[in-house]
Parts: C-alpha cells; sequence; structure tokens
C-alpha cells in the first residue's frame, strides 16, 4: 500500500506532474478545444467529473480482478467500463439535471476517448493507492487539465487578433505555446518533496 | 468502392500522415519520443497492434451489428494492446520500463480506431492490410523524427551513439516536456512549408 499523503498527491498531479503539460494526456482535447475560454472549462469540469467516477470504479474492478486473479483482463475491463460509465453519468445527469446537462452537452460523451481518463485508472493501480488517495489523485488531474485548458485558451483568445504568419497560424502556433506552458511549469518540479 | 492498392498504402505515409496531417495520436508522439529507441519501439508496437486490429476488424465487418461496433472495435483493439504488452516485457523489460503506461495507452491513440472506423470497417482484408501498414508506418516515421531530433538535440546521442564531440553542450529542455511541443511545432511548420511549395510549384506548372 502506498503511504503518500493526500496533500502531495493531489498537488503532484494537478500542479508539478500536470497531465497535459508533463504527461502529454489529454493532448487531442487540448489542442482541440482550447480556443474559447468558456467552452474550455465546462469540458474541464466535465473531465473532472468523469474521472472521479471512473477512478472510483476502477478501483472496484482493480480489486475485483486481483481477488479473482485475473489481472490479465485488466485493460479490457477498464476501458469497457469507462465507456458505460460516461454513457451512464450522461443518462443520470440528463435525468436528475438538465441545466448541468446543457452546460457540458457534447463533450461528456467526448471524454470516453481522452486518454487522460484511462491513464488515471492505470497510474492508481500501478502505483497501488487506496481508495481515498485515488480520488485525491483523480482530482488533482482533473483540475490540473481544467488548469492548462484555462490557461491555454486565454492565451489562444488573445492571440486571435495577433499578426501572425498564415503558415504558423494553427496547431504549430498552439504547439509552441503549450512548450513554453511546460517550461513555466517545469519551475514547480521538487515541490512537495517530489 | 475502388481504391488503388498502391494509392491506400502511400497515403497513410505522407498525404494523410496521422500524426502531421491528422493531428492523431498526439500523446505517445509528445510523450516518448525523448531517445530514438523509444520511439522505434513505441511506433513499432502501435503499427502491429493496428495492422491486427484492422484485419480482425475487416474480416468481422459482416458480423458486427452497426449499433454495437465501437465497442467491438475497441474491444478488439484492447486485447491486441494487452497482448502487445506482455510480448513487450517479454522481449525487452528496459523498453517496458521507458514506456510504462503509454503502451496501455495504445488503446484510446485515435489512430487505430479511426482506421478501424474510416476503412477497416468498409473495405476487404487486404486493403485493410495495407492501409494499416501505411498508416502505421507513417505514424513510426513520424514517431523517429521526433526521436532523432529531440535526442540530438537534447543528449547528443543518436541511438546512443555521441554525434557531435565531447564540447557539446546538451540542450536540455528538448529531452523534457516543453521540447516534445516545441518538436513537433517545428515539425509542423516545415510539413507546412513543404506542402505549400508542392502546391505553388504545382500551380505554377498548370498556369504555364
Amino acid at each position: 500500500m502506498n503511504q503518500e499523503s493526500l496533500g502531495y498527491i493531489l498537488l503532484g498531479s494537478c500542479i508539478v506532474n500536470n497531465f497535459v503539460l508533463s504527461y502529454f494526456l489529454g493532448i487531442c482535447s487540448f489542442l482541440g478545444v482550447s480556443n474559447k475560454l468558456d467552452t474550455s472549462v465546462r469540458l474541464g469540469v466535465a473531465v473532472t467529473f468523469v474521472m472521479l467516477v471512473s477512478s472510483a470504479s476502477a478501483f472496484a474492478i482493480h480489486s475485483l480482478l486481483t481477488y479473482l486473479h485475473m489481472e490479465y483482463l485488466q485493460l479490457i475491463s477498464f476501458i469497457v467500463v469507462i465507456a458505460s460509465t460516461v454513457q451512464l453519468v450522461e443518462m443520470l445527469i440528463k435525468k436528475t439535471s438538465p441545466a448541468l446537462f446543457r452546460a457540458l452537452g457534447i463533450y461528456l460523451p467526448l471524454i470516453t476517448t481522452n486518454c487522460a481518463i484511462l491513464a488515471v485508472a492505470l497510474f492508481q493501480t500501478s502505483r497501488g493507492y487506496s481508495l481515498l488517495q485515488s480520488l485525491v489523485f483523480a482530482l488533482g488531474a482533473g483540475t490540473g487539465f481544467a488548469l492548462a485548458m484555462l490557461i491555454m485558451s486565454g492565451i489562444r483568445e488573445d492571440l486571435t487578433y495577433a499578426p501572425i504568419p498564415k503558415l504558423v497560424r494553427g496547431t504549430a502556433l498552439t504547439l509552441m505555446i503549450a512548450g513554453i506552458l511546460s517550461m513555466a511549469f517545469m519551475g514547480f518540479a521538487g515541490m512537495g518533496g517530489g | 468502392m475502388q481504391h488503388r492498392s498502391s494509392d491506400v498504402f502511400l497515403a497513410g505515409l505522407w498525404k494523410e500522415n496521422p500524426v502531421f496531417v491528422h493531428l492523431l495520436g498526439m500523446c505517445p508522439t509528445l510523450a516518448v519520443t525523448n531517445s530514438v529507441h523509444n520511439a522505434l519501439g513505441m511506433g513499432v508496437a502501435t503499427a502491429c497492434v493496428l495492422i491486427a486490429s484492422s484485419l480482425i476488424v475487416s474480416l468481422l465487418r459482416k458480423w458486427i451489428p452497426h449499433q454495437i461496433r465501437i465497442a467491438a472495435y475497441v474491444t478488439i483493439v484492447a486485447t491486441f494492446v494487452t497482448v502487445a504488452d506482455y510480448l513487450i516485457q517479454a522481449l525487452s523489460i528496459e523498453l517496458h520500463k521507458a514506456l510504462g503506461a503509454f503502451i496501455s495507452l495504445i488503446v484510446v491513440n485515435c489512430i487505430i480506431l479511426g482506421r478501424a472506423e474510416a476503412f477497416a470497417s468498409k473495405n476487404q482484408p487486404g486493403l485493410s492490410f495495407l492501409d494499416a501498414l501505411g498508416s502505421g508506418l507513417g505514424f513510426t516515421f513520424a514517431l523517429t523524427c521526433m526521436g532523432a531530433l529531440r535526442e540530438a538535440l537534447g543528449n547528443g546521442t543518436l541511438l546512443g551513439h555521441p554525434i557531435f564531440g565531447p564540447h557539446f553542450q546538451p540542450w536540455v529542455v528538448m529531452a523534457m516536456p516543453g521540447g516534445g511541443f516545441f518538436t513537433l511545432g517545428i515539425l509542423l511548420l516545415l510539413v507546412n512549408v513543404i506542402n505549400e511549395q508542392i502546391k505553388r510549384s504545382r500551380s505554377a506548372r498548370e498556369g504555364t
């Protein structure tokens, strides 16, 4: 069992080892959706929410598979369960809170293919986190994702009217900005003893 | 649908290169390309999974009901990724350690699901195999470019051999996460420039 303190896990997954900027997870949506501040905040919230739910279910599956000695089925069952959890959560939200459902919109189903979600499940099992540690880890990872999206979309909104050569516009520019951001986040390395 | 097999194969290599043109599979492209060795390992593993799952999807295309096709594809891909994971662990424990969780994350690599949905589910096994081979090689090519650039600048070596002589000061940031973003950005720029040149020369030829 892993003995890391909860605060350290939260700080580590949110800032020091930010999922987007130092593990490169969830890059597809990071590059694709980060051009508007409003939508990126919503996506960040949706991702955090799904991460929490799938982290809890991944913990349950892992315990079950270890009990049955069938660890080799881990990957298949993770991906199937995460996909179905997202569907289930979607239906549940639609039924209980239409306002939240409208706010999240299309992003909820899209999240299934976000590799950051699966990565949370994989990392928490390989590091042997307990249930509470896993949940905190998922919360930190989600917040970190939302934070990166927020910074990125703010910068990109400001750049909309900047005089940039036509060739550089689009993904190449976004990647350069992400590189600089990632270097900035490297400054946090070593915080919290990691 | 009629496709010429050479066109199908070549499309994945450059014109529809999954990384440079479609921007698919970004996570492994950025994460494991800090050396040529890792990049090649990742590229080959992904290509193998891609080819195997394209073949199976194409063989089963008449039996998979349309409504549950995505779930079926994901299960097929996950099976092959598990095989690849255990295979790499058996062949080279070092590579397995270096790639870490990114081997399992091949499952969510959009290239594989994308090819299965866009091509293999509509075409014969032979063509699907060529298509997967082209895309897989294109992906490996892109990863190797990234790996070579980052290893040369960040470490001063290529496949572990020093190439710059003893006085080279390594450009450490290239081996760090930030360097991945920079390298891909620069490569995308280069691809843009080359494609622009090709377009310009073609239109000039048609004009005269």
